[in-house]
């Protein structure tokens, strides 16, 4: 009925927008249309990525005695509510769900501040040992994190901190990652006239940071506090070694304790394995967009 | 692009003098003069450095001083029950190591999970860029949902994978039952465990290696296609001798990437078995060096043994550096040929 009206006014403007496109274009392959081989393939690995994701949902809202049985449950049951309620409770995930907030809440806004005035001092500023300093900051990308637990470790046990949030958050102030990125970011979305001509209205390097250089980093500093939070809330092997699983746990530390009993209910573990990551799944749901443009970004200049 | 609409006001004690001052200034204004000069030069000679030193105060005490105690440690004898009692011991730590067949075994595994993790995983994502980078009806959608995987944290992962991958009623042996084939038992079998345990670094990892590629394929000229075409370069020949010649420095990135990120497999191989934890299955057939430093480390409790594994660790990955720093060169220059 109505749905047969405007159909023909796509098709019609279809092909100029292409036409357009190809010779506007600066891009490469961009211009081809993908056939239907593009759209296979695309929904082998859509199903491939999400199909772990559903498959977990679908076992958490099942009975245990139903995992253990052949052929595999594909759709939904009706237990979803009573496994997530037992999960929060028995992993201690209300308090693990809060401890994850506030460490990667912590570290994500410290290290988005940080990293942007470290970034814009690399991206705009001149002086002695510039260069010297940020081949040291990318160098430490490359140092495996294993190099530094053990002596964290000692620390972290001389002053009995075995336990406490700030043990996790301390060491996870700064990212390397970060300061490059913003660096990448300002040497192209901060033009050198504006930090002069705030030069030359008398303004400090202070005044420029504050009114320059973080109205003009904002959008950065958005996708990179949503990386270093996505990277924060999952990280694992320090928060597993100086939190208890039981005692004062991270959402990751917990999720390690859920796999762990003799007798593994497995739908309760599908439905901590769920919840977990149902909070990530919304952030990418409403901002997936801009994390992806946020990594593809960070890349190109890389 | 961002806006600039905050235009820095003139500051209070700016240059520019409040009131036009006919004439010459009077000294005391000269003085104020040369006094605003040199906190001005102070200001532009410092604050880069007072900009970078918060990252580089954290980074030397949470990062190179660490590194440099792991070392120093590596000498010692250091229990993990009393942590400040450190005994020296030379080189010790370090023949004890090379002499336990757990170590070359966990090496071993390293590199055999880091091949079939990083190889196919690089390879997909690859593939997939190409595709992407088509045009595609909602290709934010897909962009979006192939990145889904890394959101997800390794523990949440591996608990999944863990059931699919189980013997009798796991969703991937019901799959391989259906087409024939008998059931594998992903758990204690090398291959297959090590297999099932780079299944979950490929799912994690293969959507965001793409989106990488995507982006350097998105930044080739045009008129290298067009002028391959011209000289009747097929589709897959452009892909040769276009696309993958271009993407070359952003391919050996994510080789090292990887790899670097390979050498440090830790939550995966632990998860993957809750019974054997830390020794990587019951026959250590998937403990990497990163499972074996923590048995070493936290469950045998020697935490000078540990450092040296996580030095010998940190060689591996120079030498894999150095590797890659000249197979970069040569590439480079023969290319220039």
């Amino acid at each position: 009925m109505t749905t047969t009206l405007p159909k023909p006014a796509p098709e019609e403007t279809a092909p100029k927008r292409t036409r357009r496109r190809l010779s506007k274009s600066g891009r490469a392959g961009g211009q081809l249309h993908g056939g239907p081989i593009a759209y296979i393939v695309l929904g082998l690995f859509t199903f491939g990525s999400l199909g772990p994701l559903v498959w977990s949902a679908i076992a958490a809202s099942r009975d245990t005695n139903r995992l253990a049985q052949t052929p595999p449950p594909f759709w939904f049951g009706s237990n979803l509510f009573k496994n997530l309620d037992k999960a929060w409770t028995d992993a201690n995930l209300g308090k693990a769900f809060l401890n994850t907030t506030i460490v990667a809440g912590i570290s994500s806004i410290t290290i988005v501040i940080l990293s942007t005035i470290a970034g814009f001092a690399f991206a705009k500023l001149r002086f002695r040992g510039r260069g010297a300093l940020m081949l040291i900051v990318v160098g430490t990308m490359m140092v495996p994190p294993q190099l530094s637990i053990i002596p964290l470790y000692m620390m972290v046990a001389e002053l009995e901190w075995t336990d406490q949030l700030q043990s996790v958050i301390l060491p996870s102030l700064v990212s390397a990652f970060g300061v490059f990125f913003m660096r990448q970011y300002l040497i192209q979305a901060l033009p050198d006239e504006l930090i002069e001509a705030a030069r030359v209205d008398g303004a400090s390097s202070w005044r420029v940071l504050w009114h320059v250089v973080f109205p003009a980093a904002r959008p950065a500093m958005a996708v990179l506090g949503m990386l270093t939070f996505v990277q924060s809330w999952n990280d694992f092997l320090w928060p597993f070694l100086v939190l208890t699983q039981t005692g004062n746990p991270t959402v990751q530390v917990a999720l390690a304790g859920l796999g762990r009993g003799y007798t593994p209910d497995q739908s309760l573990i599908m439905a901590g394995a769920f919840l977990g990551t149902v909070p990530l799944l919304i952030v990418f749901a409403l901002f997936g967009k801009q994390i992806v443009g946020g990594i593809m970004q960070g890349a190109v200049k890389g | 692009m961002a806006s600039h609409d905050t235009a820095a006001p003139p500051s209070k004690g700016g240059a520019a003098p409040g009131r036009p001052a006919p004439g010459q200034p009077s000294e005391a204004e000269q003085r104020r003069r040369a006094r605003l000069s040199r906190r001005w030069q102070r200001d532009i000679k410092w604050s880069p450095y007072a900009f970078v030193s918060p990252f580089f105060l954290l980074f030397l005490a949470f990062g190179l001083f660490p590194l440099v105690y792991t070392g120093w440690a590596s000498l010692h004898q250091v229990e993990l029950t009393a942590p400040t009692d450190m005994k020296w011991v030379g080189l010790r730590n370090y023949t004890r190591i090379f002499d336990d067949d757990f170590f070359w075994n966990a090496a071993k595994n390293t590199l055999t999970i880091g091949i079939i993790s990083t190889v196919p995983q690089l390879l997909m994502a690859l593939g997939i860029a190409h595709i992407l980078n088509y045009r595609l009806r909602a290709s934010t959608f897909y962009r979006v949902v192939i990145l889904a995987p890394y959101a997800t944290s390794i523990a949440a992962a591996a608990l999944v994978f863990v059931l699919l991958f189980g013997h009798d009623y796991g969703m991937i042996n019901w799959g391989l039952d259906l087409v024939g084939l008998g059931p594998v038992d992903w758990q204690n079998d090398k291959w297959s465990s090590q297999i099932a345990v780079s299944t979950i670094i490929i799912w994690r990892w293969t959507g965001y290696n793409a989106l990488i590629y995507l982006a350097a394929m998105q930044a080739i000229p045009n008129d290298l296609y067009e002028s391959a075409a011209l000289d009747g370069a097929s589709r897959w020949q452009q892909f040769i001798h276009v696309t993958l010649p271009s993407l070359r420095p952003t391919i050996l990135f994510t080789v090292v990437v990887s790899t670097i990120g390979a050498s440090q497999v830790f939550g995966e191989p632990l998860l993957f078995d809750p019974n054997t934890g830390a020794s990587g299955g019951g026959e250590h057939q998937y403990q990497t060096l990163g499972l074996y430093l923590y048995e070493q480390g936290w469950v045998n409790q020697h935490l000078g043994r540990a450092s040296a594994i996580a030095w010998t660790m940190f060689l591996i990955l120079i030498v894999i550096g150095i590797v890659n720093y000249v197979i970069s060169r040569r590439l480079r220059s023969s290319s220039g040929s």
